[in-house]
């Protein structure tokens, strides 16, 4: 019987044929921690009385949630951090003014690639399944056990098919995909499961946007959300000198569920407080005239390039509403300087939106823009539970960067259409 | 490996939140952390005197919400000796492995009820309950699973790789 691209990836590293529900422990190519869980596995790996890390270039130290440090405690936590990849000749260890978010980063910088396997003590580690990588978040134990073996364990996941066809319509993208598909699949319904993506919609969805739906393949629970290897990742891994082949499933994969999924259907989505899973078209969204006091679009969803000239498009020549804020955080400084080349951040100045530099920052309600009681979000992050971004009393309502750049003009959650 | 003892049942989607409520999470210290194991699913349960070596048996999605491994650290500090569910939580089910508490994933759980006797063989796959007399089987860990849960942990076991390596290089 024909193999997953999950298959395919865990049985080459293995060098036999895995089957579902087995146990393996493997190499891995990349263990990521950032500035909250990083401080843990180190703990955890000192504890051991070990030395030496097994492979200082496996690993991969982000410091991006409360960077550039907001207070004493972060300071610390990233001090440790920055010790530990001193003590331990890594290389890889992203200091403020060189770094981005983590999830952003990484791919952007080639660290990660096509049929890696990618461990990282951050639940959306499973970004790089965008790239045709085997990438999950774990626990700091697990990065731990990197530090001293260069291994992790896995449990052969099952898979579900989701078949694309079809083209996005105007202002539809990724993140519209992956909020009507956790809202198809619940915010359990992938648990343990790897989403695989296929079908001849695949070749219209742009690199950008498959990092939002990977990202975001955690909201339904999965383990990773894989995309095939095309021609567009063969591009895209081409210009950061990195070679890759052609990874599809076989014909005759088998897979647990299938999912048939018709993009020209599809218009911008929005989940409502307070799950992921909780989302509605736009044109119904709209009637309900939802004011906002705060837009946020950037973090690791949606602070790619193509979502900040989304952003712009909208922006253009325009001011944001007099009643709201609007943040916007390029997710690297890459980004950031196409940015500003591109011309967006006179766009966004412009249109009097605070633009920062890159940090997690106000996704998990760290800082640079945290809610206040009562108050309501806009963000394209990817989260909206109680109280993530601030205030237990706030609320969040999650979207594409172009809904949220139209709502910023509006100051109501608005359709980009009617603008 | 074999493991003797009583079920402990509850429901399905038992939460972290349940497990090991946010309050206690104060202190990372497994003994405080047992006396509040299961508080907000059933109160006082972690302060019974018959919870060791005994097993708790629940239903789909055992340990979903947070990453907290706090929650299989409370469990297992709690004496139970092995926590049998239809399905648990991915994260839960990795930081339970990695702490060193088995558990087991059992379609049929919910034909064990609350203090049946129950003899669970890890090296067959099965569990025998004793009471009901009924045999299920599970899908039994591969050795270095067992190995993993028999060393108390994920740390541990890696650490005794390491050290059959640099045994080998020698
Ligand atoms: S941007 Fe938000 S979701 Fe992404 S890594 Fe940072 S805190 Fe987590």
């Amino acid at each position: 019987m024909g193999m997953t691209i999950t298959e395919k990836i865990l049985s080459e590293k293995t060098g036999h044929k895995v089957r579902v529900g087995e146990y393996i422990l493997i190499e891995v190519d990349i263990a990521l921690a950032n500035d909250i869980t990083a401080p843990l596995a180190i703990d955890e790996f000192y504890k051991t009385g070990i030395k030496k890390v097994y492979n200082p270039e496996q690993i991969v130290l982000v410091p991006d949630h409360f960077v550039p440090n907001k207070d004493i405690l972060s300071a610390m936590q990233v001090k440790k951090i920055r010790k530990f990849a001193k003590e331990q000749n890594i290389e890889k260890f992203f200091e403020l003014g060189r770094m981005g978010i983590e999830h952003v980063l990484l791919p952007e910088q080639g660290i990660v690639k096509s049929r890696d396997i990618v461990v990282g003590a951050d639940s959306h580690t499973c970004t790089y399944g965008a790239l045709g990588a085997f990438s999950t978040g774990v626990g700091s134990t697990d990065i731990a056990g990197v530090y001293m073996m260069g291994k992790a364990w896995f449990k052969v996941p099952e898979v579900i098919d989701v078949y694309i066809k079809g083209n996005f319509r105007k202002y539809v993208s990724g993140k519209d995909f992956i909020l009507k598909l956790i809202s198809i699949l619940g915010v359990s319904g992938a648990n343990y499961k790897v989403l695989e993506f296929r079908g001849p919609g695949i070749e219209n969805i742009s690199m950008d946007s498959r990092f939002t739906i990977s990202n975001m393949a955690i909201e339904a629970g999965g383990k990773a959300g894989i995309f095939p290897v095309d021609d567009l990742t063969i591009e895209y891994e081409r210009e950061r000198g990195i070679k890759v082949e052609k990874l599809t499933a076989d014909e005759d994969a088998s897979y647990m569920r299938r999912i048939e999924f018709d993009l020209n259907e599809l218009e911008p989505q929005v989940a409502f407080p307070f799950l992921p899973s909780n989302s509605k078209g736009i044109s119904e969204t709209e009637k309900e005239k939802i004011k906002i006091d705060q837009i946020v679009i950037g973090s690791c969803t949606n602070g790619r390039m193509e979502d900040l000239r989304a952003a712009a498009m909208i922006l253009k020549g325009k001011k944001i509403s007099r009643n709201v804020r609007c943040i916007i955080i390029p997710g690297s400084q890459q980004v950031y300087k196409n940015a500003i080349r591109e011309g967006l951040f006179d766009i966004f100045v412009n249109a009097e939106c605070a633009v920062s530099t890159p940090t997690c920052g106000p996704c998990l309600g760290g800082h640079m823009g945290v809610l206040a009681e009562g108050e309501v979000a806009l963000s394209t992050t990817n989260r909206n539970f109680v109280g993530r971004m601030g205030h237990v009393k706030s609320k969040v309502y999650l979207s594409s960067p172009v809904v949220a750049a139209a709502s910023a003009i509006k100051g109501y959650i608005a359709n980009p259409e009617n603008l | 490996m074999e493991i003797k003892g009583k079920a402990f049942v509850f429901g399905d989607d038992v939460n972290t939140d349940e497990i090991i409520p946010a309050r206690y999470l104060n202190t990372s210290e497994p003994k405080e952390l047992a006396k509040y194991c299961m508080e907000d699913a059933r109160p006082g349960f972690g302060k019974r005197d018959d919870l060791k070596s005994n097993i708790i048996v629940a239903g789909e999605n055992f340990g979903c919400g947070s990453s907290r491994e706090h929650a299989p650290i409370a469990i297992k500090a709690a004496g139970i000796s092995c926590v049998i569910a239809k399905s648990f939580a991915r994260i839960f089910l990795r930081n339970s492995i990695n702490i060193g508490l088995p558990i087991i994933e059992l379609e049929e759980a919910n034909k064990i009820n609350e203090e049946d006797k129950l003899r669970i063989n890890f090296d067959r796959g099965e569990i025998v309950n004793e009471t009901t007399k009924e045999k299920f089987k599970f899908q039994s860990y591969p050795d270095f699973m067992k190995s993993i849960i028999s060393e108390g942990g994920w740390i541990n076991y890696a650490k005794k790789l390491i050290k059959e390596e640099n045994h080998e290089k020698k």
